[in-house]
């Protein structure tokens, strides 16, 4: 028995989603099991049927460096900016 | 508790949702199989009340209408089984469980159905009480199980809109239809009640502590009550608690349910509990050639 990962897209142009899994002896009885239980009421317009064993997953991360600077939340300006303008209402605008 | 169990039940009281590949401490995997099981025994016990209504449906649409629902319930049962059998107990052993008494299954479906008034409250509050708890399972920590709700829940909204058609059809009908819903609210009531569980703080509901369920049973109940009673009584109906009341708090206060009725009938003494496992058993029996044959290929 294979257990196999169900990927439905509702319309054509959109992502794929995970939708569960079927457990199968064979190719033609997943595709058989994945049209009854998840295309039967056309609710979906494709469906990806992928071996689990097959899924290359990726879930570790290197974090060894700080890598905050290419990232919108590695730059806080409120503090700065309030206190730039604070600055330049002291002074006057302009010169 | 282990410190890894410790940071697993932090990530889900958190909002964290598990994946079937991830590590899973084996009280979370135990309690969870247990409920996503009953849950699975529930979808496919409860075709039975109204599989018995399909031969006597009233009209042809009905007919064709209550059969889809059938099959409907049929497939949440082998997604639902999926999930257990992904989280690690082998669907034979499942099935096994079911019919020698050991699983259990709601309440609700222990009960006989007498006339199409009962098909009808059965589509309508029975379902309506369900659902409350499936849509509470959208959030469940089990990432895979709240996937498949998805798809269940998008289902049971044709189931309870068609159960409301029966019931409107019979109450904008004869006196005599009118009677026959009456009378299947008065007997359903009870079980209704019950249906969501005892009212046990849900700081003390495992399934609240690991986030299985996201709601505690008084909020359901409570939610049920909410959405339904006035529902009932809009068209006209009694409901059978002279005590029940909606409260200018908002909450809603009723008869103390008959929690000794709800453990007999769940641990398989309801009027009908012996009947529909042995109806099942036989048709596991009768179709056991097609396990076998699937299996071998």
């Amino acid at each position: 028995m294979t257990v196999y990962e169900v990927f439905r897209r509702e319309r054509k142009g959109q992502p794929f989603e995970h939708a569960g899994s079927i457990e199968a002896p064979d190719a033609a009885f997943a595709d058989t099991w994945a049209r009854e239980q998840y295309g039967r009421r056309g609710e979906s317009d494709a469906l990806w049927l992928v071996p689990r064993e097959s899924i290359h997953e990726i879930t570790e991360w290197a974090d060894e460096f700080d890598l905050k600077y290419r990232r919108v939340d590695g730059y806080s300006i409120k503090a700065r900016l309030a206190e730039a303008r604070e600055r330049a209402s002291v002074q006057g605008r302009g010169a | 508790m282990e410190q890894r169990t410790q940071e697993f039940l932090a990530y889900v009281q958190a909002g964290g949702q598990a994946e079937a590949t991830d590590w899973l401490p084996d009280e979370y995997r135990q309690r969870l199989i247990k409920f996503v099981e009953m849950h699975a025994n529930s979808e496919l016990m409860g075709v039975l009340p109204e599989r018995e209504w399909i031969l006597k449906a009233p009209t042809l649409q009905r007919k064709l209408a209550l059969t889809a629902k059938v099959q409907d319930e049929v497939g949440h049962a082998q997604l639902i089984y999926r999930v257990a059998e992904d989280l690690g107990k082998p669907r034979e052993r499942m099935f096994d469980d079911l019919v020698s008494g050991k699983a259990k299954f709601h309440n609700v479906f222990h009960y006989p159905t007498y006339t199409w008034g009962d098909v009808g409250v059965i589509a309508w509050l029975v379902d309506a009480a369900a659902i409350i708890s499936q849509k509470a399972l959208l959030k469940c920590s089990y990432a895979p199980y709240a996937r498949i709700m998805r798809k269940i829940c998008w289902e049971e909204s044709f189931h309870i809109l068609h159960g409301r058609d029966v019931i409107l059809a019979l109450m904008t009908g004869t006196d005599v239809q009118r009677q026959l819903v009456q009378e299947a609210v008065t007997r359903w009531w009870p079980p209704l009640m019950q249906f969501h569980g005892n009212p046990i703080r849900r700081e003390d509901d495992p399934m609240w502590i690991w986030r299985i369920k996201s709601q505690g049973n008084e909020e359901a109940r409570q939610q049920f009550l909410d959405g339904y009673v006035p529902q009932i009584w809009e068209l006209g109906l009694t409901v059978p608690d002279p005590k029940l009341r909606r409260r200018d708090d908002g909450v809603w206060e009723y008869t103390e349910p008959d929690w000794d009725e709800l453990r007999s009938v769940v641990t398989g003494h309801g009027p009908r509990s012996q009947d529909r496992l042995a109806f099942r058993r036989r048709f596991l029996d009768q179709e056991q050639w097609v396990r076998d044959t699937v299996l071998a290929a």
